[in-house]
């Protein structure tokens, strides 16, 4: 392909990347490290409601003479980093406390971070796990079933995650159908959203439940393209039927496990949906839910912009150090395809 | 869930005007019409009333708050007419998106009582419609069979909570709009006004003291006889756990006390009963914020429309129409003759409890609170730390937003 040719068939994609994905994220970058304020002025000002009148001086916000509100950005440097790292904080605390976590997760962004990973990690062998099982099973499954058990093996994946977490937790909130039947064949009274541990379980666990479905449909497409020559040779060779797997079907669908767990990494570490869904927010923090709390418009009409920029630029940060690995594996890849 | 409760009261609210006796409207309305608003059933009443004038579509949402600012601020405004409180007042208020309506009121507002008149420096710029606090509701037969006095104080609410937790008559004594974020932050703001009268020296957060110890280890030994998920329990939901009989006292919104003797989502109708928020030192004020809430009108809408929301408004707040619902809410109206299920608020406001100190200081504050007393609760944080926390994250969000 010649440069020209190259530059016209790309520049439609580059131009989007340009208005929908370098723009925005130069514009977040920024703000991260402004303050945006309203300009405000101290006023004296008597007001009357049903239960009297008072006098209260006031900081309001100056109105120009459109009347809206007149907005400035002040530029505070790493102010907003510094508020949501608290590395003094962090600091004091690993001097008086040593390394204990509970301690450390007294600060915020510590606490979000702690969940975001466990999140991310746990949950991810598990997805792999059984989706790989699933993709096996159903290949196995005669004909005249493959459909409909693929169709209600998608359902978890085609619902959306707000929805489906509220079910589940529906499922399992106070009188829910699930809890009462535990409580019944146990005896004992049972309030799942009473523990962060157990919330934090019953989280996992919906993950898994929703994401297994997307690992199971990309496997079992990429077992329909392992070469059944081979898989005979081998098992006339005597190879039995985890040596198959091990060495024939696990190889030849590596690309995929590797795409899978890529995406699942950059999926699974902006957890939010889940914390909104289980009104997880008094026991659980991720980071961007974080985000979203400090954009959350207060009673006064404000929200929190500058602090909102620094944890989206830190939460992309996070996913491109756990991508690295990955990443430096498919690069390397293709090196050697080159080659 | 809070979705699916607007969703629920969106599709309540269209029952409640199929079914309500379609009063005809005497003053037909032809400029076509909106409001926002919250979804309870004071609101319902107020904009089922306004529809009956034709051309006008109410939108009732509990999560208002969230985009009512964003709303008024285009231009044209997208709602004419808003419904908002004490608190949300203060949004629209400084961002200056409402008008004065004092024009208005001197041309048709002629029902209207003086202490409905919510002014800013001598102009009218809401008109309130109803009081809402938080107060003591009780089962009655419960403390009738266990003999126990409607309790006055925090300290007797505890002891009580203990006979009924021993007799096991209802799953747990108490319950509390406990909800990590707003809720629970008004949960240590009514708590902490039994104890002291304010929350700031000048610029400055003042909660770090005994005050603040104080009103942290009442609001823990209240989640002792609680369900134990009042982390996520809401008002719609302790709502719930009265009428299906699972808790014996609650301190709730005057604005849910309809719903006790509703027979249609209620097991125990005529047995709820109201009184006074406890207080936190014998003879003490209540510990609870007085609010109000009311009807604004937008700026950026011809006078024209202004003037036919207005009018239409007035329809709404027509004493003829609030006094047939008196049990919905506290009304603020000459027709306002106290139903039993508003007796709480009553004896709330008498007992002196105090207005709940709307600013933008104070919803910065009560942000905070919604958010770092969850710790607290669960154990996770003394009461040291998450008081010196407060203090800590208020000057920061303040020092953001340029309030210090």
């Amino acid at each position: 392909m010649n440069k020209k040719t190259f530059l016209i068939f790309t520049m439609p994609s580059f131009i989007m990347m340009v208005f929908f994905i370098a723009i925005p994220l130069f514009l977040v970058f920024f703000q991260s490290f402004h303050f945006k304020q309203d300009i405000l002025e101290i006023v004296e000002r008597e007001k009357c409601d049903p239960f009297g009148c008072k006098t209260e001086i006031l900081k309001v916000p100056v109105l120009d003479e459109k009347g809206n509100r007149s907005k400035i950005n002040i530029w505070v440097g790493w102010e907003n980093y510094k508020n949501i790292l608290k590395f003094v904080d962090l600091n004091s605390i690993i001097q008086n406390n040593g390394y204990s976590w509970s301690a450390i997760q007294s600060i915020d962004f510590y606490k979000a971070l702690r969940f975001t990973l466990t999140f991310t990690f746990i949950t991810l062998p598990f997805v792999l796990i059984f989706g790989l099982c699933l993709a096996l099973c159903v290949n196995n499954l005669v004909n005249r079933l493959k459909g409909p058990v693929i169709f209600i093996t998608l359902l978890p994946f085609i619902i959306t995650p707000v929805i489906g977490s509220l079910s589940i937790k529906w499922l399992f909130i106070g009188d829910g159908i699930i809890t009462s039947f535990l409580e019944y064949i146990l005896e004992k009274d049972i309030s799942v959203f009473a523990k962060a541990w157990s919330i934090e379980l019953l989280v996992l666990f919906y993950k898994i439940w929703h994401t297994t479905p997307f690992a199971f449909v990309i496997f079992y497409a990429a077992l329909q393209t392992v070469d059944k020559d081979r898989i005979e040779a081998a098992f006339v060779d005597g190879a039995n039927r985890f040596q198959r797997l091990r060495y024939i079907v696990i190889p030849h669908i590596m690309p995929l496990i590797v795409f899978v767990t890529l995406i699942h990494l950059m999926d699974a570490y902006r957890v939010f949906d889940e914390i909104v869904g289980f009104s997880a927010e008094g026991f659980l923090n991720s980071l961007q839910w974080m985000t979203y709390d400090f954009l959350r418009l207060d009673d006064s009409g404000s929200r929190y912009i500058g602090r909102a920029s620094a944890t989206s630029m830190l939460t992309m940060i996070g996913i491109v150090i756990i991508l690295i690995p990955v990443l430096r594996r498919v690069f390397k890849e293709q090196k050697e395809k080159r080659n | 869930m809070k979705k699916l409760f607007i969703l629920f009261s969106v599709i309540a609210s269209f029952a409640l005007i199929g079914f309500s006796s379609a009063k005809a409207c005497e003053n037909k309305n032809d400029v076509p019409l909106t409001s926002l608003s919250a979804g309870f059933d004071a609101w319902k009443v107020v904009t089922s009333a306004m529809e009956e004038c034709g051309n006008f579509t109410p939108t009732l949402d509990q999560d208002y708050k969230d985009k009512i600012v964003a709303a008024l601020d285009s231009n044209p405004s997208q709602y004419a007419l808003a419904g908002v409180s004490a608190s949300t007042n203060v949004s629209v208020l400084d961002a200056g998106l409402t008008r004065p309506l004092d024009d208005l009121i001197a041309k048709h507002g002629g029902a209207l009582q003086d202490n409905q008149k919510v002014t800013i420096n001598g102009q009218v710029m809401a008109i309130a419609m109803m009081t809402n606090a938080q107060h003591l509701f009780y089962r009655e037969d419960i403390l009738n069979d266990l003999g126990i006095d409607v309790p006055t104080t925090y300290d007797e609410v505890i002891k009580a909570a203990k006979i009924i937790q021993n007799a096991g008559v209802v799953d747990y004594p108490l319950g509390g709009t406990f909800a990590a974020g707003w809720n629970l932050g008004e949960e240590f703001i009514n708590m902490y006004l039994g104890y002291a009268d304010t929350f700031f020296d000048e610029n400055m957060p003042a909660v770090n003291n005994a005050n603040g110890y104080e009103t942290l280890k009442m609001l823990k030994k209240l989640t002792e006889y609680m369900d134990p998920e009042y982390l996520t329990s809401d008002s719609t939901y302790v709502q719930q756990q009265f009428q299906q009989g699972k808790i014996a006292m609650a301190n709730l919104w005057a604005s849910r006390a309809g719903a006790m003797d509703n027979a249609e989502e209620s097991s125990v109708v005529g047995l709820v009963k109201f009184a006074s928020a406890p207080t936190t030192i014998r003879g003490g004020k209540p510990a609870s914020t007085l609010w109000w809430d009311g009807v604004v009108i937008a700026k950026n809408i011809s006078d024209e429309e202004a003037e036919a929301a207005f009018k239409l408004a007035m329809v709404g707040l027509d004493p003829s129409n609030l006094g047939e619902s008196p049990e919905a809410a506290p009304w603020i109206s000459s027709a306002f003759d106290p139903a039993p299920s508003n007796i709480g608020a009553v004896m709330t406001a008498k007992g002196g409890a105090a207005p709940y100190p709307a600013s933008a200081k104070m919803s910065t504050l009560h942000g905070v609170l919604g958010n770092t007393l969850p710790d607290y609760l669960t154990g996770a944080a003394t009461a040291k730390a998450t008081l010196e926390k407060i203090e800590a994250d208020y000057i920061t969000a303040a020092t953001e937003k340029g309030l210090l």
